[in-house]
Formats: C-alpha cells, structure tokens, sequence
C-alpha cells in the first residue's frame, strides 16, 4: 500500500538525498577535488531538458497525435552536430567576459546594454513562467493521484479548490526553499554551482530509469514485446491513427524541429547548465553524442506505453499525461508507482530548480542593479553588499515559483503539459537571432537586438499568450474568433489572414519574421558604436584570437585600492583579497600592493564583478572608480590597426627571411655561375692567347730570319713573305672572329629578319668559294631543288655560316682528289643544308664537341689554318634564327655538316599555285 | 758530325721557321707533326735535342716530355720547350717535368739559337 505518508517520507527523503549529493559535490569543489568536472556528468546534466513535460507530457501527446511528439527531442539531436563550433564559441566567449547568464550573454554582445539584458530578463521570466506551471502541476496532480492508489482517479481541476488547501501552492514553497538552499548559498555566479550540477545529473539517471523501467515493465511484463502491444493496439484500430495522424503538417513537424533546436540553446536553464556550469571545452564533444543518445533512450517507449495506456484504460476518463503514473498503479505496481512518482519529480524539480537559479541571477544582475546603481548614485550604499545581492536572488527564487503557481492556478487547466511547453519555447526562441547572428555578425547592433527582441516578444505575447488566457475564460473567446474590434487580419490565431497552421507554428513563424527582419533592419541603419564593435570582435573572433582583445582597448587612470575596495563591498573581503591575491600570484608579483594600475588589472576587476553583478552592471561600476577617457572610434580603430599591423609585420619578417634564404641560395648558384662562367672565360683567354701568339711566332721568326739574312734567294724570300702574309691575314680573322663572337654572345649583335631564299644564299656561297675549290683541285657536287626555298633570318649571317662550312670542308679534302657535295631538301617543317665532304672524317669522340671553342677536328699532319671558331659562331648564329646545325661522320669517310631552319609559314601556301587566293590584301 | 735535332710542333709554319733557324746554325734536322710522331721518331734514332712544342694533337709536349725522362736511356737527351702557353704554372710544370728550357712564343730567334748552342756546348 502506498498511504499518503509513505508518498510525502519518499519526496522529502528524496530531496534529502539530492541536497546530500550537492553538498557532497559543493564540498569536492572546495577541495579542488571536482565531481562534475566529468564529460558524462556534464551530458548527463544537459538533460535537465527533459522535464515533466518529457515525462509524464509525451506520453499524453503521443496519445492525441501519434508520433507527433517526436520533433521536440528531433530538433535538439539535429542541434547537438553543431555544438562542436557553435556552442564552442559561446562558451569559450562566455568564460573570458565571465558571463553569468543568457541576458548577460546578449547583453555584453552589443555592448553590455542594461536596456538590453533587463528585455531578455523580462521576456525570460514571462515566457518561462507558464513552463514552471507545467512543472507544478505535474507534481501535483501526479501527487493528488497518488494519494488514492490503487483506484485510477482524475484529480478535480485546481481552481475549484481554495488557494491554501491546493497543494501546488506548497510544491511551489518547498521547491523555492529547496533552490534557496541549492542555488544562492554564497555569490558569484560564474563561479559555478558544482553541487547543483551533481544533484542534476544524478536526477537525469534517476528519471530515465524510472521512465525505462514503466516502459519494460508495460511492454514485456503487461505484453509480450512490441510487436504483441502493436498488434493488439491494430485489432484495437488505435495504431493506425497515431502513426498517420503524426505524419500530418510537415510544416508543423518542420516547425517544432526548429523550435525545439533553438530551445535547447536559449532557455536559461540550458544555457546556465550548457555554458555557465561548463567546466571544460573537452566535454562538449561526448555532449555532442551522449545528449541525443540519451534522449533517444527516453523516447523509446513513448509510443508503447501511449498505446498500453489507450488499450487498459479504454472507456474511463483517464488523462493520457498520467498514463505513466497510472499504468503501474492499475496493475498494482506500488514500487514500481513511487519510483515513477519520484522519476517524475526528479524530472520537475530538476527544471525548477535550475531555471529558477537562472532566472533569478537575470532578475538580480539585470533588472535590480541597474535600479540599485541609479539610486546608489544618489545616496552611497553600505560596505557589504554580497548580503543584499544574496537576498535579491532569494527573493526572485520565490517571486518565480509563486509567478508559476499564478499562471497554473489562471490557465494551467487549459491546456496540455506540452502545449505548455511549447508557449515558453517560442518566447526563448526569439534570443537566438540576436545571440545566434551576433554571434556570427559584426554588424549587428544594440538597437537591432532590442528592435528584434521587443517586436518577436510582441508578436509571442498576441498570437499565444493572449489566447492562452482567453481560453481560460480570463479574455472575451470573441478576441480569437473575430479579431480585436472585429478586424479579421489581426486575429491572434490567423495573423495577417495566415491560416492552417498550428498556433506554434503560427507564432513562431510571424515572430521571427518579425524579430529577424527588425533586427537586421535596425543593425543596418547605422554603423556599430565603439563598445558595439569591441564587444563584437570579442564575440565573433572568439574562436580566432585566444589573446584578449578588450584588454587593449581600455585607457584611464584607477587606483587598484579602490578597485579592491569596490570587490570586497559585492564579493566580501576575504574572497576579494584572495582572488586579487591570486591575480597578483598569476602577473609574477608579491603581493596586492604590486599590482599596477593598468588595463590588464581593471579588466580583471570588471569581470570579477561581472560575475557577481553582471557584465552591464560591473562596466558600471568599475566606471565610477576609475577615470576612463572616451576612446573614440578611430582611436579603437587605431589602436586595432596596430595589432594587426604588428601581425603583418611579423607575417612580414617572416616571408622577408624566407625570401632572403631564398635569396642567399640563389646568390650561391649565382656565385658558381658565375665561378664557372669565369673560368670559361680563362679558359677562353688562354686559348685566344694561345691561338694569337701561334701565327704572331710565325710572323716575328720569318720577319728576323728576313731581316738577318739579306742574302736569301729570292724565291726563299718570297715563299717566307708569303707565310708571313697569310698568318697576319689569320691573325686578323681570328681578332674579327673573337669580335663577331663577343658580340652575339653578349646579345649586342643586328640581326635582320628578313625574307631569305636559301637556294639564292647557297648559290652564292658556291659562286663565292669558287676559286678556292678550283685552286685546291676539288670538286663540287650541288644537289639543288629548283624552286626558292624560303626561310626568315638574316641573310649576311646564314652567308657567314655556308662560307664557314664550305671553307672548312676544302681544307679538309685531300689535294686534287676533294669532293664536297652541297644539299638543300626539304624536310617537314624544315629546310635542311648539308655540306658533306671526302676528307679524313671526324672520329667519335670529338663529334660532341666539335662545335666547341678551339675545337678543331684533328688531322694526321697539314693541318688545315682556322680559327678554332667559325663553327661555334656557326652554332650561334642557327640557335639565334631558331634552327639548329649538327655534324656527323659520313657513311664511308669524310664529314657532313648540316644545318636546318624553318619554312617560312606564307611562302608554302603562295607558291601553292594560281588557284590559291591572295590573301594579302586581306591586311 | 754535326748534331741532329727533332722539332715537334703541329703549325708547319713554325716548324719551317725553326727548321731553317737551326740548319742555318749548321745541325742537322728532322721533323714531327704531333707528340706521337715525336715518340716514333725518338725511338728510330734518338736526336740530340728536342725542340718540343705542347698543344698538339693526339700526344702532348708534356707527355712526350714525361716519357722520354721516364726512359734511363733518354734522361741526358736536352729538351727545350718551345710552346705559345705562356702561364708562370705552365712554365713550372714544364720545367719539373724535365724540360731543360722554356721559350714561349712569339719568340726571338737569337734567343732560340742561343739557347740550343747552350745546351748542346758542353757536350762536344
């Protein structure tokens, strides 16, 4: 039997246990020994999501709409992908300003605005208010049924009962107690509430089980496995409609996917487990799995148990949000019955509790002290004021809860557990663009947050609070029905005449419009001020720059005295000592007194405060100690200019080093080149010299041997005359030679680019060299086609190069006996010029580099008078006219030279023949 | 009987030169184009001394030089070096290779004649 004794000992030993967890945790934390700093804990604590609604609500939804209940956990599961960034960046943004809450967080975003964080604190309470009802009267009614186990009774409606017999009223008090003694037992709120967290996750294991366990015990004890409950729940004809009817609207499913996303983000509660309790970054990354597992496994036996309820209780008035509670008691299940009666309170409590935390910190830091800094203006505050912020939560905790027991005691009845739920969604939901583009977004403003925030909340508060008390009977029905003054555009229910959707669907769809395109509207009106732009960079860089920028942006004079002076009065003088103490410890000083006056330290002491009293708040104070001068814009711009100025700078020496590395490397092949090309030229020198003094010897001992002996026979006389004529003659060619060579080597020769027939050039060459074969008894065979072959290059030069090969080829042919054969063919691309001749030929190894300086093939005696240059400069001249020369050893003895040059492109298609047009008037 | 000297050099103008110098001076003559040519015709009968010049074909004046004080037989026979690299180290490395004279051309014909009487005084 469970008497009402048993339930009320189970509730409160219950919360014992709970606080007993969070003192045990508090006491780790003042340990160093930290219990929640645990990633499984930290997930664990994320489902604070799923609270009575999910618990007793889902249930009951699934009962009307099937499948429909899914979206809600959909859209947090789909949500959890991003956190690995998106979440990331709010909590590291949230650690470094010491945000305390969500109001805080928009708030410092756009320049930690009062205004600002006192509008989301008010759209924050009021839209959560209606969520806490939800939470009071699961607890309640689930209490009230309880207490006539084992009969299934529906409790009577609330309202019908006096206010002090309605034992919501004392859920509310004992729970305002219970997070009196949880939440405010010492301040500054980013330093986290380590007890809490514990006592939540343990409440998050508690509910899932207790959940799990109805679902086993419905599913394989009352039935034989899925499959036996749904086909019982077919031959019932109960499971066609709620697979199918859940299936309907996919722009309400779309909707609530959506919704639900951005709720498990922006709901305070959320935000303070997921960002403020945050212990480290690490642990976001088994959240981002283990948050939806969990909330897979909690959802699993929804649909059996909604089922089994609608089979066991069919004909009776039983309410499907309390199948979960009263599956077991019909069956007689008193374990089983407590253990979800204290699943469902865990679910309850833990909502209530942290929400309440959060909201009462909003409540404090954003809408009391700005209230109490105007008038501390005027009239100065007492010396410690930790006690009075202390009482200013405590009393928000319990203004909160009876707010709660309010709207549940005016509207709580008219609605289901999870319609409930989802009026509080959509009022948090209009956070996310300011904090969600803001996030992302420098552009955006304090203006356009509050334009955002204040017309979504409007349009929240006409199209689902406004019709949630007229269906309380506390509004004229004809409001809904007609319109205000029977306008039927501005029905709260069909906005603008938009029908067909849900009443969420409906909301959330005009009041985001409404809020994003306010937002962006008003951020584009005009530029970000300076704070606007400092808060921004910090927010949006977040995950860029780790260093901190704000720090760089302040300049004032302060005295640390009296920055210590203003932490002890929020913080209490012993905390205030040792955390400047630690500061000192952190910058390498001995002690308080050391500590200078700079920016650094101001920033210290603005978000110590922050945490306490809120970022807008703690700006304020720090303010009234210290002289800040105003920057203006270009300053702050210049001052940004300089870091990333110096960033570049950096980027700069760096590439500059590697440039010069670079550089040094190059120099060094420069330098080898340059080596290499110098001892060539040595090399050149030396054999320039040598070839020069060679005919010079020849020249000054024929010129003495003539001029000692005067007696010489004429015909001596002559022949040595002769010699010495001939070597001045090669002495000349070959200073020309070493001229003409310089010359094109250096680039500094003329060259034409003329039209040149190489048949004509041949042919001259040959008429030229004429006397020469005849003298040396040699015979010229040409192998000439007869029309002109046409080539582009320099005329004088191609001569230069066919007197050298023709020349050449005479010294090498024997006396009398020479032949040398001339061809010009033509060969693809090409015309080709082939000197051949019946000389000695050119042994193997020297055909590689006959084309060298002083290279000249040898001969067995007689050699041939040459320069040792005219094929090199052969060679240059075709590299110059793009063509090339190459010698080969001739098939039985002798040497053939030739060279080719390209076909000059026109000359083939004009001499194709008459019926070919001209195509050169074409210009 | 008179001294008979071998002048190696592949310019023929500077063997005619050379060879008309040396006959006017009363030796006898004979010719090589080329170090190789040189080393055959030391090895028929050996000359009394070499005017020997160094870039030539297939055989060098060094080689040639290092080969004939290589062989016991042939370490007295002077040689002079008669060759238009004119480099101090070039000098050097003719002169430890064995060489008895270094002349570099363009050269003067009375130094030539003087300094193949010199070398050739002693011995009569």
């Amino acid at each position: 039997m469970l008497t009402t004794t048993i339930v009320v000992v189970a509730s409160l030993g219950y919360l014992g246990l709970l606080f007993a967890i969070a003192y045990w945790a508090d006491r780790r934390a003042d340990q160093k020994r930290s219990v929640i700093s645990n990633a499984t804990i930290y997930a664990l604590s994320l489902a604070v999501y799923c609270t009575a609604w999910t618990f007793y609500g889902s249930v009951g939804r699934a009962a009307a709409t099937g499948i429909g209940f899914l979206p809600i956990y959909i859209g947090p599961t789909l949500i959890a992908a991003l956190w690995g960034t998106l979440l990331l960046k709010i909590v590291r943004v949230s650690k470094s300003q010491r945000i305390t809450s969500i109001a805080d967080f928009i708030a410092s975003r756009y320049g930690k605005s009062h205004l600002l964080g006192g509008l989301v604190t008010v759209i924050a309470v009021l839209g959560i208010v209606p969520y806490i009802a939800l939470q009071l009267k699961a607890i309640s009614r689930s209490f009230t049924i309880l207490l006539t186990y084992p009969d299934v009774t529906m409790p009577n409606p609330a309202d019908s009962l006096p206010l002090l017999q309605d034992t919501t009223l004392y859920v509310a008090l004992l729970l305002a107690a219970f997070t009196i003694l949880f939440g405010t037992r010492h301040l500054d709120a980013s330093e986290r509430h380590e007890g809490m967290v514990a006592a939540i996750a343990f409440e998050s294991i508690v509910k899932l089980i207790a959940f799990l366990s109805v679902g086993i015990f419905v599913t394989y004890q009352l039935h034989d496995g899925f499959t036996d409950l749904f086909d019982k729940a077919e031959t019932a004809g109960i499971l066609n409609p709620l697979i199918i009817d859940g299936m309907n609207g996919y722009e309400n499913w779309f909707a609530l996917t959506l919704l639900s996303a951005l709720a498990v983000m922006m709901l305070p509660r959320q935000f303070q487990v997921a960002v403020v309790e945050n212990s480290s970054e690490q642990h976001l990354r088994r959240a981002v799995w283990l948050f939806p597992l969990y909330l897979f496994l909690i959802n699993i036996f929804v649909i059996p148990i909604a089922l089994a309820g609608q089979l066991t209780f069919t004909g009776q008035n039983v309410d499907a949000d309390t199948f979960v509670l009263t599956l077991p008691m019909a069956h007689h299940q008193s374990a089983l019955t407590l253990l979800v009666f204290l699943g469902g309170m865990s679910a309850a409590t833990g909502m209530v509790i942290v929400e309440t935390i959060a909201l009462s910190t909003m409540v404090c830091n954003d809408l009391v002290m700005p209230v109490l800094l105007k008038r501390w203006k005027r009239i100065p505050p007492d010396a410690d004021l930790s006690q009075l912020l202390l009482r200013i939560r405590r009393g928000a905790i319990i203004l909160i809860l009876l707010l709660g027991f309010l709207y549940f005691r005016l509207a709580g009845e008219a609605y289901a557990l999870v319609s409930i739920g989802l009026i509080s969604f959509s009022a948090v939901a209009q956070f996310a663009p300011a904090l969600i583009i803001g996030l992302y977004w420098r552009g955006g403003t304090r203006s356009g947050a509050l334009a955002g925030l204040l017309s979504g909340f409007v349009i929240w508060m006409y199209t689902l609070l406004l019709p949630s008390f007229a269906k309380s009977g506390w509004l004229p029905v004809g409001l809904l029905e007609h319109g205000p003054f029977a306008v039927e555009l501005l029905k709260p229910q069909a906005l603008f005449g938009l029908s067909g959707l849900n009443e969420i669907t409906h909301c959330l769809f005009w009041s985001m419009t409404f809020n994003i395109g306010a937002y962006l509207l008003f951020s584009l009106w005009r530029t970000p001020r300076v704070d606007e732009a400092t808060q921004a960079s910090l927010f949006v860089d977040a995950l860029k720059n780790q260093q901190f920028l704000g720090i760089g942006l302040w300049r004032g004079t302060a005295e640390v005295k009296e920055l210590l002076h203003l932490a002890e009065r929020f913080l209490g003088v012993e905390r205030a000592k040792h955390l400047f103490q630690r500061f000192a410890r952190r910058r390498k000083l001995h002690d308080i007194n050391q500590l200078p006056a700079d920016a650094e330290t101001v920033h210290f002491a603005e978000t110590l405060l922050a945490g306490a009293i809120g970022s807008a708040s703690a700006r304020v104070m720090v303010s009234s100690v210290t002289t800040e001068e105003t920057l203006g814009m270009d300053e702050v711009l210049n001052i940004l200019d300089e870091a990333s100025q110096i960033r570049s700078y950096s980027k700069e020496l760096e590439q500059k080093s590697h440039q010069l590395e670079a550089a040094t490397r190059e120099l060094k092949e420069a330098n080898e080149r340059l080596q290499e090309l110098d001892r060539l030229k040595d090399d050149f020198m030396s054999s320039v010299t040598h070839e020069l003094r060679t005919p010079l010897a020849s020249i000054r001992a024929f010129s003495e041997i003539l001029n000692d002996d005067p007696d010489l026979p004429l015909n001596e006389r002559q022949r040595f005359l002769g010699i010495i004529v001939n070597e001045t003659k090669r002495l000349s060619r070959l200073v020309n030679q070493v001229l003409d060579l310089a010359k094109i080597e250096s680039g500094r020769a003329d060259w034409n680019a003329e039209d040149v027939d190489l048949l004509e050039v041949v042919e001259e060459a040959l008429a030229a060299t004429e006397q020469l074969f005849a003298d040396h008894g040699t015979r010229v065979d040409r192998e000439l086609p007869e029309r002109p072959c046409v080539v582009t290059g320099d005329r004088d030069r191609l001569m230069q190069v066919l007197l050298n090969l023709l020349s050449n080829a005479n010294k090498y042919v024997p006396q009398n006996t020479g032949v040398v054969t001339v061809n010009l063919r033509s060969n693809h691309e090409n015309y080709e010029v082939s000197v051949a001749d019946n000389g000695p030929g050119i042994a193997a190894e020297e055909l590689p580099n006959i084309f060298e300086k002083f290279r000249q093939a040898a001969s067995t005696s007689n050699k041939p008078i040459g320069t040792g240059l005219g094929l090199p400069i052969s060679k240059k001249i075709l590299a110059h006219l793009g063509g090339e020369i190459w010698a080969e050893s001739g098939e039985e003895k002798g040497a053939i030279f030739t060279f080719a040059l390209p076909k000059k492109k026109e000359s083939c298609m004009t001499s194709g023949g008459a019926n070919v047009k001209d195509y050169s008037n074409r210009g | 009987m008179s001294k008979i000297i071998l002048i190696v050099d592949d310019e023929p103008n500077i063997v005619l030169s050379v060879e008309y110098l040396m006959k006017r001076e009363g030796y006898e003559v004979v010719t090589a184009g080329d170090g190789q040519e040189a080393m055959e015709r030391i090895s028929e009968s050996p000359p009394d001394l070499l005017i020997l010049d160094v870039m030539m074909p297939r055989k060098n004046g060094f080689e040639v030089c290092r080969e004939i004080r290589a062989d016991p037989a042939l370490s007295t026979m002077p040689i002079l070096i008669l060759s238009a690299k004119g480099r101090e180290a070039e000098i050097k490395k003719g002169i430890s290779l064995g060489a008895d004279g270094y002349i570099t051309k363009p050269f003067s014909t009375h130094d030539l004649v003087d300094r193949v009487n010199q070398l050739l005084q002693p011995q009569e």
